[in-house]
């Protein structure tokens, strides 16, 4: 049994974590970059280990606007999966899907921002579905619930989830886009039993 | 002007006039601002949790409804406020995301939060002068201990003070 220590995660288990991240956010950026029918980037994903406080300061800061869309988990593995972008990112990716003006940048409209929730949903679900083939887990994901606001809001439910644990957040962070166009991430963020499961899956 | 101390998720400062205290992005969270309007002490307590006594790991008091609240007054009274005459303004305690799922407690923790304020609030003796709470939005509050003044700043609305 694989046991996780908020205090002492060793260098094999984030080693393991970050590869999970890897193989997930691959598949969820191919689904994206299929979507938009445009090449997409993707950095190396960071298993992070943060204390509350310094949290939101990976996102630009506790007031940064974010499009923060996210699902809960349920099954064997419990916890969330968040799907964040920069407001002007969220245009370009909304604005390419519907064919608009790119540099169109009202207010979403109805319609928008149930593209966008589809986005999280499919982009979502290219993750999650890696994750269960490779762990070899059933997971399932709830509808997703979309919330535009300042990054601390959004990144305080994360953190009140591992409040009931402890004084730090574990999540496994990608980044993916380039900085101009389209920049964003994708946060995998198991409840600290459903990391243990995820590990033991794979033999650890 | 006076400086602006920064309290963190699952933080708790005092200060004096005319320095104010802020707290940026509150979301489920609450914010707890304390006045003695004579001395012009303030506090701020931003807590995460309802109840520390349902959570084995609770050290960290800051964190929670009960116990932060007790240590903001406390704190507050060393540096001259007088408990009877401490009032409370709270903001914060929203749903940021809404889930179909029930099973989803976790969701509901804004509306606890803000509940178990209030009963802990009440248990001190504190009156509770005004709040902003619940709904679906982050909040960024400053409390400006000499006139007891809180700021409540939300995205994409005007500045309200309450």
């Amino acid at each position: 049994m694989s046991k996780i220590d908020l205090n002492e995660v060793s260098e094999m288990q984030f080693d393991i974590l970050a590869e999970i991240g890897n193989i997930g956010a691959g598949n969820a950026t191919t689904a994206l970059s299929q979507m938009m029918n445009q090449k997409l980037d993707m950095r190396v994903p960071q298993v992070e280990l943060l204390p509350f406080d310094s949290m939101s300061e990976k996102f630009g800061g506790e007031e940064s606007i974010l499009v923060g869309i996210m699902l809960g988990l349920e099954g064997d593995v419990s916890g969330m999966m968040m799907f964040m972008f920069e407001e002007t990112s969220a245009h370009h990716l909304v604005n390419s899907i519907m064919g608009n003006d790119m540099e169109k940048m009202e207010p979403f409209s109805e319609i928008e921002l149930s593209a966008l929730n589809e986005i999280g949903n499919i982009v979502s679900g290219a993750y999650l579905n890696s994750l269960a083939l490779l762990t070899n887990l059933k997971i399932i994901s709830t509808v997703p619930s979309m919330a535009i606001d300042m990054a601390g809001a959004i990144l305080s439910v994360p953190a009140i989830q591992f409040g009931k644990v402890g004084d730090k957040v574990l999540m496994i962070k990608t980044q993916f886009g380039d900085d101009e166009f389209v920049n964003g991430y994708f946060l995998l963020i198991p409840e600290l039993e459903s990391y243990e499961k995820i590990l033991n899956s794979l033999g650890m | 002007m006076g400086n602006v101390i920064k309290v963190g998720m699952a933080d708790l400062k005092v200060c004096s006039a005319p320095d104010t205290l802020t707290t940026l992005g509150l979301g489920s969270c609450v914010g707890i601002a304390l006045v003695d309007p004579v001395t012009k002490v303030g506090g701020l307590a931003h807590i995460m949790l309802p109840d520390s006594t349902k959570i084995t790991n609770n050290q960290n008091r800051a964190k929670f409804a009960d116990t932060g609240i007790s240590d903001v007054l406390s704190l507050m009274m060393t540096n001259g406020a007088v408990k009877s005459r401490i009032v409370a303004k709270i903001a914060g305690g929203a749903q940021m995301f809404k889930l179909s799922s029930d099973t989803c407690d976790l969701m509901k923790v804004g509306m606890r939060n803000v509940e178990s304020v209030k009963a802990n609030l009440k248990k001190h003796g504190i009156r509770l002068l005004s709040e902003d709470t619940g709904l679906d939005y982050g909040r960024t509050i400053e409390l400006d201990p000499q006139t007891g003044d809180l700021l409540v700043k939300v995205v994409g609305k005007p500045i309200k003070v309450i």
